[in-house]
């Protein structure tokens, strides 16, 4: 992976927001982006303390929980009546309003911006669904191009073990059901969740992805999250647990001894 | 770059445009009357009107949560749901579409609210390419005088208040609706508008627009395109 580190200010992939001064935005933004069930969820909520720990202020946001369309989003997905533009566009105005309104303010106070999903969920259900790749390319390129994309990579079959021991049930959207591609949840969620690693797959590269194998054990792809999250931000240890551990280490050693 | 796509289908799109107080509305009523009973099946579909987003759209506005990005974009989001849900199969069942504005309208607004114009014309691609397109052109003057008068208070993002143009709302929405103007006027060309002089009677407007609408449509009713009789036909087969 690229050493971000002493890169300069965050900026945009394509279009400039009106009224964001980019130079001012002198914090990290780190994205976990992978399909349905993959466990990014967990591993926010594991990573958040562990970089407060090391003295970053975090924020940490997810799709479709904007003040302005979370609410809108989740009733009218409940109602299974939204056509695949109308999908793609709604949720392209949560993440402009949690972009404009929660991360950039928050990159702009020095903040560390975890966020559990990005634009590239967006675009692959788009793409998935047969919209059109330059137009959702395009229409989502007023996004801050992040300090690093870690991409949790996992086969369908580890996605369908963590849907059936976790969750107990396959959902409508996960399910691509509004695609009407096989006869039943189970033949559909393998069709679409192929498609999205697929979509995702092709992204890896021209958007510099960080791949992380998910299909590892859980504590496994912690330590693989934090190695690379080590790399774009600073992670000096605190003044506190240094004293501790110069301390600490050698009692240890003759413990171990 | 390519706006919009082609209409495929066998109905009809027809669209007006125009700032607020351009009589848009009138002539757009007059006419689906006026195809009515000439035999069309016409309905209609009004600018920010999809029930899927109307309580995201009316929380916005009232907590002025807007950005000119998120407020493009939730329009998009309305015009989407009612083109896939609403147009699209309307125009696949042979009928005539009236719409009180299109994406023109997001083309003028969000531009004047800062959003990149290139950016808001690939928003919008997924479109379909309207039959006609009505442009009432007027002079600012005659439509805030036709619109000042006897109406509600203005109401915030319609003012244009969010663009601190003016802290009174009265001049922030002339200024507005000028640069609005601006807009439309530079776009006239570009995506084929039919041009109608706004300053006119309400009757010459609307004989304008039955001749342009005949020329383009023809004396009769063009093969697929549904009639009402048709549709009444169909019901009791």
């Amino acid at each position: 992976m690229r050493n971000y580190k002493g890169r300069p200010p965050l900026s945009y992939y394509r279009t400039a927001l009106p009224g964001v001064d980019y130079a001012e935005l002198q914090g990290k933004l780190i994205v976990i982006e992978g399909p349905d069930a993959v466990g990014r969820s967990t591993q926010v909520r594991r990573l958040k303390p562990w970089l407060e720990e090391f003295g970053h202020a975090v924020l940490d946001t997810g799709m479709a929980r904007s003040a302005l369309a979370g609410k809108g989003i989740k009733e009218a997905k409940a109602g299974n009546t939204l056509g695949p533009i109308t999908m793609t566009l709604y949720y392209a105005t949560d993440f402009a309003d949690r972009l404009e309104n929660e991360i950039i303010p928050a990159l702009r106070a020095g903040f560390v911006v975890l966020t559990d999903r990005y634009i590239f969920s967006i675009m692959a259900r788009a793409i998935a669904r047969g919209e059109n790749r330059t137009w959702i390319e395009r229409t989502a390129g007023f996004a801050l191009v992040p300090h690093a994309v870690l991409y949790m990579r996992a086969e369908v079959k580890d996605l369908i073990s963590r849907v059936v021991v976790g969750r107990g049930a396959f959902d409508y959207w996960e399910s691509g059901l509004d695609l009407h591609f096989g006869k039943d949840m189970y033949e559909s969620f393998v069709r679409y969740q192929s498609s999205l690693i697929q979509v995702f797959d092709d992204m890896a590269d021209p958007y510099g992805f960080h791949v992380i194998d998910a299909s590892q054990p859980v504590d496994r792809v912690f330590e693989s999250l934090k190695k690379a999250i080590s790399k774009v931000v600073e992670m000096d240890v605190p003044a506190k647990t240094r004293v501790k551990r110069k301390t600490a280490r050698p009692v240890a050693r003759v413990a171990a001894r | 770059m390519q706006v919009f796509l082609q209409n495929r289908c066998p109905g009809r799109l027809i669209v007006v445009e125009g700032i607020d107080g351009s009589g848009k509305s009138t002539q757009i009523s007059l006419l689906s009357q006026w195809l009515r009973r000439r035999g069309y099946a016409v309905t209609f579909s009004e600018w920010n009107s999809s029930p899927l987003v109307r309580e995201t759209t009316r929380r916005g506005k009232k907590k002025e949560m807007f950005t000119p990005t998120s407020f493009s974009l939730i329009h998009a989001t309305d015009f989407a749901d009612r083109l896939e849900h609403y147009i699209v199969p309307l125009l696949k069942a042979g009928a005539v579409v009236c719409a009180d504005r299109y994406a023109y309208t997001a083309f003028a607004r969000d531009v004047v609210r800062g959003v990149d114009r290139s950016w808001v014309r690939n928003l919008y691609r997924f479109a379909i390419k309207p039959s006609l397109a009505f442009y009432f052109k007027v002079p600012l003057d005659v439509a805030l005088g036709r619109i000042l008068g006897g109406r509600d208070a203005l109401k915030y993002y319609e003012a244009g208040m969010d663009l601190g143009l003016s802290r009174n709302i009265e001049e922030s929405f002339r200024i507005f609706q000028g640069r609005i103007l601006e807009e439309y006027e530079s776009m006239i060309e570009e995506m084929g508008f039919h041009v109608i002089d706004a300053t006119k009677s309400i009757e010459t407007q609307q004989k304008e627009m039955r001749r342009i609408v005949v020329q383009e449509f023809g004396r009769t009713r063009p093969p697929g395109v549904l009639g009402t009789e048709v549709r009444v036909a169909e019901l009791q087969g």
